[in-house]
């Protein structure tokens, strides 16, 4: 395993470092927020008051803005993992892994922007 | 005397001395085809619950009772639960992997992450599985609108 001491060998582009980096810890954050989640959505069990009481953070604005974080987070993972499927498995993927990422940028924009004005609107009731 | 033997230079460099199937390797391969289906789950699931309607602010016991009356979004959830979970849970273990040192540490990590995605599947299958979106007795402004008569 290469280490600080040992020293390592990676002679990579910072663009794939960064975004592997950005993968991990997207991935990481949504898979917490999964098991928070299946937990509060258990509460449909116990009792539509309990539910309903507990369901009503996710409309306040702090929570707004995690959600904001959230579908930030996982649009960028999903993207970038698409990325990485065509980079192991389209003979051009390789060659152009630089391109792809930009792409990912690209569509993570317009999505977000098909997302965030929406978001607020609901969250602030307009 | 003993002659140098040279490897044939056409021979392909390999990184580990495994070949054909193996478990790392379907574990790569799994991360791939999971991510492929979980772009359309998890997608679907946040355009119908953020941004259809009334977005969060829509979403209460009746809306889930709702979705969950068609077998539909029974399958849908469920295929999410499970994808999303080992997904998720397979690539934590490789996190742990790459960063717990001791032996100790990384062995009591990843039973902490099997426990967790375990109880997690088995909590939310039970859930989607038993749920009732008319409960007895309960406040009937806050349930469905097929719950009446
Ligand atoms: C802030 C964003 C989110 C909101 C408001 C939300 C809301 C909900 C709601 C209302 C349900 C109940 C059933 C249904 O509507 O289908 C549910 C269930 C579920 N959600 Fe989400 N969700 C969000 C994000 C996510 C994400 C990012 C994932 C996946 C990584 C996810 C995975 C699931 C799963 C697996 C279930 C089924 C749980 C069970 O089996 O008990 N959700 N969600
Ligand atoms: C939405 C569609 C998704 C796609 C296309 C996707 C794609 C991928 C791919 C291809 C990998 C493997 C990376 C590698 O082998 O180096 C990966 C890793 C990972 N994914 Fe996903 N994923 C998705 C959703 C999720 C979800 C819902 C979670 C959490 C519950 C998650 C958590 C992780 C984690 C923790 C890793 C390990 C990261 C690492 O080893 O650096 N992913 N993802």
């Amino acid at each position: 395993m290469a280490s600080a001491q040992s020293g390592t060998l990676y002679r990579g582009d910072t663009t794939g470092m960064w975004s592997w980096v950005a993968h991990r810890i997207s991935g990481m954050l949504i898979f917490l927020f999964l098991l928070v989640h299946v937990l509060d959505t258990a509460l449909v069990r116990v009792s539509p008051e309990a539910y309903n009481e507990v369901i009503g953070h996710y409309k306040t604005v702090v929570f707004g803005l995690g959600e904001v974080g959230l579908v930030a987070a996982i649009l960028f993972h999903a993207l970038n993992g698409l990325r990485l499927i065509l980079v192991d498995f389209w003979s051009q993927g390789p060659k152009r892994q630089r391109s792809l990422f930009w792409g990912v940028v690209v569509v993570w924009v317009v999505l977000m922007a098909g997302f965030l004005p929406r978001h607020l609107m609901h969250m602030f009731g307009a | 005397m003993s002659t140098t033997s040279i490897p044939d230079p056409s021979t392909r460099y390999r990184r580990t001395g495994q070949r054909g199937l193996n478990a790392e390797m379907l574990s790569w391969l799994f991360m791939r085809a999971s991510g492929m289906l979980l772009v359309i789950l998890v997608f679907g699931h946040l355009f119908v619950n953020l941004w259809l309607g009334q977005g969060v602010q829509g979403i209460d016991f009746a809306f889930v009772g709702g979705k969950w009356s068609s077998p539909f979004w029974q399958v849908w959830d469920l295929l999410m639960l499970w994808l999303g979970l080992i997904h998720g849970g397979n690539g934590v273990r490789t996190i742990i992997n790459d960063y717990a040192r001791g032996d100790r540490l990384r062995m009591v990590l990843k039973a902490l992450l099997y426990f967790a995605v375990i109880v997690t599947v088995i909590l939310g299958t039970l859930v989607i599985f038993t749920f009732d979106a008319c409960p007895a007795g309960a406040d009937p402004s806050l349930l469905p609108s097929f719950c009446e008569g």
